[in-house]
């Protein structure tokens, strides 16, 4: 679409191997080059930390009680169509997990490997309990029912779980291709109230799924249909604290 | 307190009466008004369009018309904001391009002193009640550049609420624009064309006798529009409406 | 197959006559009104929920600024992050260079079809006719993208390519075309948006279990971890992330940012900017490639096409700062009207009307009158949520249109002529600027238009139409301002006023 370019490289040309993939190094030594006569307005002395950003925005809003984050995050999960269950007691966790599988007739649940053993105590052992290993494929996924997972922090003003991919969550498919996840919060410490909270709190080398309610689009007149690609339920547990934390 | 009007050529040639509110209004309020005669055009249908060079005349005809004045009162947010946010641009621009700082000191000297009408009366001269009388049902429709260039807000509002007898109608989508902006008119007549017709049918549907403006350019985009339509509501400049009185009824 | 024939801008008209025609366009109209004015008043209360919305808009506008003026350092420290993480990092200079690693790097997986996230890179290069042209069958998987490709249509905005679609025309297209592509539509599919999305999961299911290569671009690349970020809703986009074996981003220079930390601005911005939505319902972000997890080999092809050359521009370079939100979109009325493809481009709207003549220059007639096709309403700069002035960058790239001037082409710095067709306009400007410059003259003008006003046409002939076709002229009264003011000394010598309306 775009007309030649006569400092383009040729990919065959000598020289023009590559840094880290095909025929490219040319190319990198050319925009760069372009990039600095692009930017010869900017001194030369200038270091990137002199360019001022003013952080003035709130690192959070509004002021809260932890139970009052909590319920926000309830709140904000219900409005984006997430199904919220508020169990304070963690004994009562397992009850609530088995009595949600069986309401929703799943025959079977993929299991992260890290997930606390008590939580499916009391799923019957009728209901099949499929490991997330690599061996698995995207098909044998997709004949899962339900997926339960923990999760690495909530986030209150956005109604939003972040997946990290821990052993409490497993690999990311096992959270996409089931068509229903129930995802378990220990409140308070998992909860915080803004983004930048989260992203304090995550490590960027690990692959991260943020979810806000089920999957969902806007593509048809720009008005929200929930349901599309992803689980179409999303059910999550508020849990309080177990002493023990992660088993 | 002693004031330059700037009436802009929109109104100097086609609608003198807004320029004669202006002087009515602001004499009324206590006001000596001026009106240098070597004022012309702010620039702005040449510099929108891209001629920013054809347009430095006129930036530095406009700094010269108003040295003896510390205020320049303007019946227009489009002009207003022509001269706030362009002409510091373009004496930018020419120093960039290695031409000294003239242009620069110029837009300087013209940018501080410059106030859109409702802006004066509200920040300098502190009145929103004007004592003015109107006996109509009218609606509003914010123009563009004084809504977010100038960012007037509810000072338009605010006089307006003030005037005895007159019956404000709200207009909806008032914040969209009446698709008029200059050259962009005739460029762009298709969709220029539309955008008017819809904001006219707006205007109608409220039962308003007249839609007021800040802006007789927009005023007449969308005077013209609402009489092709046989639309009866009839087109008005705010300024009239604060000059007219229960004595002196416009 | 169908996903051989692909729709592309090449060729298309001016704006002015393109919105000529689809302003006419009744049904495409009603469909625009109502989807930009839904997602208006949505996008305005999610705004308002957040009291430092003006400073979070200042953040996101600096820290863009920062990463643009040292755009080299940072795309380096990417490159070496993204490295040591496992990925492989390809440069391409323009759109050519690009479709061509991208193809190689299909081929080399032996691979036919590729599953692709919605990407506005790829739609700016043309990646899946390129593709198509090597025999590689691209699937989109965007919901909008899908109906779009089904209907051998082209994207008309940023966020929702098939806005232009209402739920009646999707149905119909779903019905008619999902059956040469794959799963055909359920028998009886209602226009119910439920059932749609139904639809189009059942359809691409079983692509994604079976896709071994998946291709999408990125909102965010952070410099300092490596680390890439897809913002999205369906799902669609984290299956291309995590089930394929191989995963090719493609994605501007401009989409770095320094600091992980960084992203706490943006992914506040971005989602009540584009979907109204406190925050969209899926975010995957990966660096490089990670153990028995996702995909096993990661390649990101960095992509200039015109970057650089909007950057040479100081003005115009603020341009880059753009998060494809469209909420510039959303509340243009010249979009609304004219409708996305009007624009020529994969960017339509104010953005693109000041993208597109950066990235591709203002040569052709189509480009050189992007930067008119605004009225300079200002809605646009006002919800940008990095401030981008896009009212100053158009009439900066109208400048430069009818004077010409320095630019940069391709990394080169040149001098441009005027484009052809203004010699007319310009030299009314040139005599318009002279009387004004002349107010002797000027008010010779007037007296002479005003002893002539009872002879004035209601209807103008030649190009005066483009006004009286549609709109009545104003009446020229019978004595202007300036005369008015010599002859009464400012109103204060008798006469006052004429009725002159």
């Amino acid at each position: 679409m775009t007309p030649p370019d006569p400092g383009s490289p040729n990919p065959g040309a000598p020289g023009s191997g590559a840094r880290s993939g095909p025929s490219t190094r040319n190319s990198r030594a050319l925009v760069m080059a372009r990039i600095r006569r692009a930017l010869a307005d900017v001194p030369r002395a200038e270091t990137p930390g002199e360019v001022p950003v003013e952080r003035t925005y709130h690192r959070v809003h509004g002021d809260r009680t932890p139970a009052g984050t909590a319920d926000l995050l309830a709140e904000n999960l219900a409005d984006y169509r997430a199904i919220v269950h508020r169990t304070d007691a963690p004994s009562s966790l397992p009850a609530l997990i088995a009595r949600l599988l069986a309401d929703r007739g799943a025959t079977s649940v993929a299991v992260p490997p890290g997930l606390p053993d008590r939580w499916l105590s009391a799923v019957p052992d009728a209901v099949r309990r499929v490991p997330d290993t690599a061996e698995l494929t995207p098909h044998d996924l997709d004949a899962v029912s339900s997926v339960v997972t923990g999760c690495a922090v909530a986030i209150a003003e956005t109604g939003t779980v972040v997946l990290d991919a821990a052993p409490d969550q497993g690999r990311r498919r096992i959270t996409l291709v089931p068509d229903h996840h129930i995802c378990v919060i220990r409140v308070p410490d998992q909860v915080v109230g803004s983004v930048p909270e989260a992203l304090d709190r995550l490590d960027p080398a690990r692959p991260l799924t943020w979810i806000s309610g089920p999957s969902a689009t806007s593509d048809i007149e720009l008005d929200r249909v929930e349901g599309v690609h992803g689980p179409r339920t999303l059910e999550v547990i508020l849990t309080g604290a177990e002493s023990a934390g992660r088993s | 307190m002693r004031v330059a009007l700037f009436i802009t050529c929109v109104n100097d040639t086609l609608y003198p009466r807004t320029g004669q509110a202006v002087v009515t209004l602001l004499r009324r309020l206590g006001v000596e008004v001026g009106f240098p005669e070597a004022q012309s055009c702010c620039g702005q249908p040449q510099f929108n369009t891209g001629y920013r060079h054809e347009t430095e005349p006129l930036l530095r005809r406009y700094a010269t018309a108003f040295r003896d004045y510390a205020y320049v009162v303007t019946p227009s947010g489009s002009c207003a904001a022509m001269v706030r946010d362009n002409y510091p641009r373009m004496g930018a621009k020419a120093a960039a391009e290695g031409r000294g700082q003239e242009l620069a000191d110029a837009a300087a000297e013209a940018v501080p002193k410059t106030y859109e009408l409702t802006e004066f009366l509200t920040d300098v001269l502190k009145v929103t009640d004007v004592g003015a009388y109107y006996p109509h049902t009218v609606t509003y429709h914010p123009t563009c550049h004084g809504l977010r260039m100038l960012k007037l807000g509810d000072r338009p509002r605010s006089l307006l609420a003030a005037v005895k007898g007159l019956n404000l109608v709200e207009l909806p989508g008032a914040e969209e624009c009446c698709g008029f902006g200059g050259t962009f008119a005739v460029k762009n007549a298709a969709v220029s064309a539309a955008m008017g017709a819809d904001k006219a049918r707006n205007i109608t549907a409220t039962g308003a006798e007249a839609v007021c403006t800040l802006d007789n350019s927009c005023q007449m985009h969308i005077g013209g529009t609402l009489a092709r339509q046989g639309s009866t509501v009839r087109p008005v400049h705010l300024a009239e409406i604060l000059a007219s009185t229960e004595g002196d009824v416009w | 197959m169908s996903g051989t024939h692909q729709a592309t801008y090449l060729g298309m008209p001016a704006f002015p006559r393109a919105a000529d025609a689809s302003t006419r366009n009744t049904q495409l109209r009603a469909n625009l009104r109502h989807a930009t004015h839904t997602i208006r008043a949505k996008r305005a209360t999610a705004v308002a929920e957040l009291d430092d919305w003006s400073r979070l808009r200042a953040a996101g506008a600096a820290i863009k600024d920062r990463t643009l003026r040292h755009l080299d350092h940072y795309l380096e420290r990417l490159e070496s992050a993204v490295t040591a993480a496992g990925g492989h990092v390809h440069w391409a200079a323009d759109a050519d260079e690009a479709n061509r690693i991208v193809t190689e790097l299909v081929r080399a997986t032996g691979e036919r079809e590729v599953v692709k996230v919605k990407s506005m890179a790829t739609q700016e290069i043309g990646l899946n006719g390129a593709l198509a042209t090597a025999g590689i069958t691209a699937y989109e998987t965007d919901l909008a993208e899908l109906i779009v490709q089904l209907g051998d249509d082209l994207p008309s905005h940023i966020l929702v390519p098939a806005i232009h679609r209402n739920r009646g025309e999707i149905r119909d297209i779903f019905t008619e075309k999902m059956s040469q592509w794959g799963r055909p539509a359920p028998p009886g599919l209602t226009d119910a948006p439920a059932d749609l999305a139904e639809a189009a999961r059942l359809h691409l299911r079983e692509k994604f279990l079976n896709a071994k290569v998946g291709i999408s671009g990125a909102n965010f690349m952070v410099a300092e971890t490596g680390t890439l970020v897809v913002v999205e809703s369906e799902g669609n986009g984290r299956m291309c992330l995590t089930l394929p074996e191989t995963l090719i981003s493609v994605v501007g220079i401009e989409k770095v940012v320094p600091t992980f930390q960084d992203l706490e601005v943006f992914l506040q911005l971005l989602p009540r900017s584009s979907t109204a939505e406190r925050m969209n319902p899926y975010t995957s972000t990966w660096t490089g490639t990670t153990d028995a997890d996702g995909p096993r080999a990661f390649h990101l092809v960095l992509l200039d096409n015109g970057r650089t050359d909007t950057l040479a521009d100081t003005v115009g370079r603020q341009a880059l700062r753009c998060i494809r939100c469209s909420a510039c979109l959303n509340v243009c009325p010249v979009y609304e009207r004219a409708g996305g493809h009007a624009y020529g481009s994969a960017y339509p709207g104010p953005i693109g009307a000041i993208l597109t003549p950066q990235l591709r220059g203002t040569q052709s007639e189509l480009d050189a009158s992007l930067p008119y096709a605004s009225s300079l309403c200002g809605a646009c700069y006002e919800v940008c949520p990095v401030a981008i002035d896009i009212p100053e960058i158009l009439v900066h790239l109208r400048e430069r249109v009818v004077e010409g001037g320095p630019v940069s082409v391709r990394g080169t710095r040149a001098v441009i002529k005027p484009a052809k067709g203004h010699a007319a306009e310009r030299a009314a400007m040139r005599a318009a600027r002279w009387a004004l410059d002349h107010p002797r003259l000027l008010r010779t003008g007037q007296r002479l238009a005003s002893r002539t006003r009872r002879f004035h046409p209601r209807r103008l002939p030649g190009p005066g139409r483009a006004w009286s076709d549609t709109r009545e002229l104003p009446r020229v009264p019978e004595e202007s301002f300036r005369d008015w003011w010599q002859r009464t000394g400012g109103g204060s010598r008798t006469e006052g006023r004429k009725k002159t309306t």
